[in-house]
């Protein structure tokens, strides 16, 4: 690794153990990991193996056992409950795997919603709606529900809500898992558009190798531990 | 505020439940209302009474009647302002089911009494010139659309008709409005004089007397000196202040109060329950969608706000609707004047049902919004996979 960028990602010994019942599970097991400013990661490893728990930890959704989280040279593991989630609201975006969003609410309304909690006027709000839109190309489908759009268009409404806030970091969670090939490729290039021409800095947790093959880094997760070989 | 915009969103979500639980609070709040009207009704009476009148009656019964002389002894006693008789003819007009009050006064004492009704200076003119004359609270001059200038026959069975007439004969010839909210205006009054020469019995008597003292404070005690004023004699009294005669009333009827209150906690109970549990449901089947919000940055607080906000605006919705629905069908008037002369919402009971609207709104949503708040992003996400 090569790089001048500085590290936007930097994660010490971070363990993290879930019970189930009276036994134990060591997820991660005092894990390291460093991701640069302008990098997009791909996170692989088998189902179970705790892809979603490091990119929870990452988002700060989450809180480790042990060990150091920190973003953009602060310690969000040591923020209190209400300081983490103004942290969240100002630098990461969400993309889930089922889109997540309000069925109630049309598209701009869902894109709208992290935009509530700046200070910004409806029309202020509105105008920022209307850019994250145009972004993922869904500029004409902004009065459309959830169910009246397609899988791949949902998961861009997804990802303008994501983005509308401009944060620096955009946490995916197998954003593509429910798509088929072709509009999973959309997604995919629209990352990678975010990525290069934005600068966003992208982690997507991915198990489809086809996914990851679009990101600049791959690291496997297994075991509790992260290596840049696939498991055996 | 810019979330309520969500809030709503969320309540369409399912419409047919939020409608169902906005439908029974809805009445509710309408039961509420007419309750408070109904018991207005049977106290309305305590509250009007004028703490400077006492009402002087025959000790056994109000059945019972005194002697019309008594006036001119309560009148001369120390610290009394005023008397005026009154008694009870229990005038049926066509059909016993027609009933409403109508009673016997001198009309000159009777109005410097009750200052409460107001009657046109002409009006009183005209009264005071016609011997069989008689006065009409207005709701009952509307409800037998009677006009001044009619004539209307009444039967009495406590006192019979008038030697060789089939009926009492009244000409209206005014009618009278209340100056205050409540005052009862169902009531027909006509002459003592004409009364007493008419009657075939029981003639030189009253019913009872209102007394009008000079100093409030000392209501109890002139209230004992008239008492024994007649003590042992053939016709003993028992004066008491004008609310607590109204309240004997009232209290005939059974403790309405206490019954309307406990009507109404078994409807709010329920009512509770109800609202509780659709907030539950839309808590619980929203558990992604709250991990998301929390996710984009929402506080644990803030959706704990939202939920509470959520659930007072069902309780407002139901509840004032059914408030609003109770007060205008009350404007009507009463549904049963005859019995319920009185029938209005107080303000005060429109004050106190909107405090329920808004406590119903909080208690009904303030588990699900504690476990909206409590509930952990990551726990709440991982439900999809
Ligand atoms: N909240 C939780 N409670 C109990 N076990 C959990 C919880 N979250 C994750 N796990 C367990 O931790 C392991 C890793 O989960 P996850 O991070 O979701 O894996 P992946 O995303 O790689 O499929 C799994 O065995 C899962 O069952
Ligand atoms: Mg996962």
């Amino acid at each position: 690794m090569t790089n001048s960028n500085p590290s936007l990602v930097k994660i010490q010994g971070v363990s993290k153990a879930f019970r189930r019942g009276s036994e134990e599970i060591h997820v991660l097991d005092r894990l390291d990991l460093e991701v640069q400013q302008g990098e997009f990661l791909a996170l692989m490893g088998p189902s179970g193996s705790g892809k979603s728990t490091l990119l929870n930890l990452i988002g700060g959704l989450d809180r480790a056992g042990t060990g150091s989280v920190e973003i953009g040279g602060e310690r969000i593991d040591q923020l209190s409950d209400r300081a983490l989630a103004a942290w969240r609201a100002r630098h990461v975006g969400f993309v889930f795997q089922f889109y997540n969003l309000m069925a109630v609410l049309s598209a701009e309304r869902n894109v709208e919603l992290p935009l509530l909690l700046t200070h910004l006027s409806k029309k202020e709000r509105m105008q920022h709606v209307e850019v994250a839109l145009k972004v993922v190309g869904l500029a004409h489908r902004t009065h459309h529900f959830p169910r009246q759009l397609s899988g791949g268009e949902q998961q861009r409404v997804g990802i303008a809500r994501a983005i509308v806030t401009d944060p620096t970091l955009l946490l995916c969670d197998e954003p593509t898992g429910d798509l088929d090939r072709k509009s999973g490729d959309e997604i995919l290039g629209l990352l990678q558009t975010l990525n290069r021409e934005q600068g966003k800095t992208i982690v997507m947790v991915t198990h489809d190798p086809h996914a990851s093959a679009r990101a600049s880094r791959i690291v496997y997760l297994d075991k509790g531990q992260l290596s840049t070989q696939p498991p055996a | 505020m810019k979330f309520l915009g969500l809030v709503w969103s969320n309540l369409k979500r399912k419409k047919l439940r939020t409608a169902l639980t906005v439908l029974s609070i809805l009445v509710a709040f309408l039961l509420f209302g007419f309750l408070c009207a109904i018991k207005e009704a049977f106290t309305a009476g305590v509250t009007l009474a004028g703490v400077d009148r006492l009402v002087v009656r025959h000790k056994v019964s109000l059945i019972q009647s005194l002697p019309a002389s008594y006036e001119q002894r309560i009148a001369g006693m120390p610290g009394i302002a005023a008397v005026a008789g009154q008694s009870w003819f229990g005038g049926i007009y066509q059909d016993p089911k027609n009933f409403f009050a109508s009673i016997p006064v001198d009309p000159e004492k009777f109005l410097d009494m009750f200052p409460e009704y107001s009657l046109p200076a002409e009006q009183k003119q005209a009264w005071l010139k016609t011997r069989n004359g008689a006065i009409v609270g207005k709701t009952t001059l509307d409800r037998f659309k009677w006009k001044i200038g009619d004539h209307v026959p009444l039967t009495s069975p406590i006192w019979g008709e008038p030697q060789g007439q089939s009926h009492w004969d009244f000409e209206i010839v005014g009618s009278f409005t209340g100056m205050k909210k409540g005052t009862d205006t169902t009531s027909l009054i006509f002459r003592y004089d004409y009364f007493d020469e008419a009657k075939t019995r029981n003639k030189g008597e009253i019913g009872w007397f209102t007394v009008r003292i000079q100093n409030p404070d000392q209501a109890a005690e002139i209230a004992r000196k008239i008492d024994e004023e007649f003590a042992n004699s053939p016709y003993e009294t028992k004066a008491e202040p004008e609310g607590a005669f109204a309240a004997g009333f009232a209290q005939q009827i059974g403790d309405i109060g206490k019954i309307v209150i406990a009507v109404l906690s078994a409807v709010f109970f329920t009512i509770l329950l109800v609202a509780g549990n659709t907030m539950a449901q839309a808590v619980r089947e929203r558990t992604e969608e709250i991990g998301v919000l929390k996710a984009m940055g929402f506080t644990n607080e803030l959706v704990l706000v939202l939920v509470l906000l959520e659930s007072c605006v069902l309780a407002a919705v139901g509840g004032f609707a059914g408030l609003g629905l109770a007060w205008l069908a009350t404007l009507g008037g009463s549904p049963a004047p005859a019995m319920l002369p009185i029938f209005y919402i107080p303000t005060r009971s429109l004050i106190t049902g909107a405090g329920i609207v808004l406590a119903l709104g909080v208690i009904a949503g303030a588990l699900p919004a504690f476990t909206a708040m409590r509930l952990r992003i990551a726990e709440a996400l991982r439900r999809n996979a």
